[in-house]
């Protein structure tokens, strides 16, 4: 582990460093990008975003954490196994176009409503909605299993 | 927009190419991994700045959402490169303990 400050002569670097700043800023900036992946979740059907896209934002707020705290930590943060978030988001993905065939209508055509919610007023349902829920919890997990896989140190 | 945006547009656009090109240099000629860090986050920098003015020249708001990525993900790498480069480990198992 040759650190920069360790070869300028700090021998007990690692015990002393006080990484206050770090943590506290990752604490505000994750809950933003964890915003602004939601944000580009929901406008990915007229505007540029998606699933794909929030998905990976979402995998990298969780990196930043990684980053700036330890494995353990996090792993005590979200109790979920990654292999269990990637199962569930296949199923949805799977499951939500084959309850459309209900319909009378081909594979993926998607059926939409609209609904009234009292503060927001007119807000279209869509069914596509559910598979790019399932695309989100996919790429997610498998962005954040890759990630610990290559990067974390083996015990 | 008028004329003569258009034209500041492209001559910005045009002065935002050579700056990358002179930061390519450094990446691919830097003589230690600071220097490469550091001209990879001035690379984000300028490109969110590129994307901004091609937005612009292209009078649509759609690219916006690009910058506010760009810029989350060129935070990140220059976070993880600066930790890289402090302590030689990137993602600890138990910081405590000391691992």
């Amino acid at each position: 582990m040759k650190s920069t400050l360790k070869r300028a002569g700090y021998s007990k670097v690692q015990r002393q460093m006080n990484d206050v700043f770090i943590h506290f800023t990752s604490k505000v900036i994750f809950l933003i990008i964890l915003l602004f992946s939601i944000n580009l979740f929901m406008a990915g059907h007229y505007t540029p975003g998606g699933g794909f896209v929030g998905g990976l934002l979402a995998a990298s707020a969780i990196i930043l954490l990684l980053i700036a705290f330890d494995y353990e930590t996090v792993r005590k943060m979200i109790p979920v196994n990654f292999h269990f978030i990637i199962t569930l988001g296949l199923t949805l993905a799977i499951v939500a176009p084959t309850l459309l065939f209900f319909f009378g209508t081909p594979f993926f055509t998607h059926q939409h409503t609209y609904i009234n919610v009292p503060v927001f007023g007119e807000v279209a349902v869509h069914t596509a909605m559910l598979f790019d829920a399932g695309v989100f919890l996919t790429v997610s997990g498998t962005a954040l299993m890759i990630v610990t896989l290559v990067g974390g140190t083996d015990e | 927009m008028t004329n003569f945006v258009n034209i500041i547009v492209i001559i910005c656009i045009i002065a935002f190419a050579f700056a990358m090109l002179g930061m390519l240099y450094r990446i691919l000629k830097g003589p230690t991994l600071h220097d490469r860090v550091i001209t990879l986050d001035a690379f984000g920098v300028t490109l969110m700045g590129m994307i901004g003015l091609v937005s612009m020249a292209l009078d649509t708001s759609y690219l916006l959402v690009v910058i506010m990525l760009i810029g989350m993900i060129g935070f990140i790498a220059t976070i993880g490169f600066a930790k890289f480069l402090e302590k030689g480990v990137i993602i600890e198992n138990d910081r405590d303990n000391n691992s």
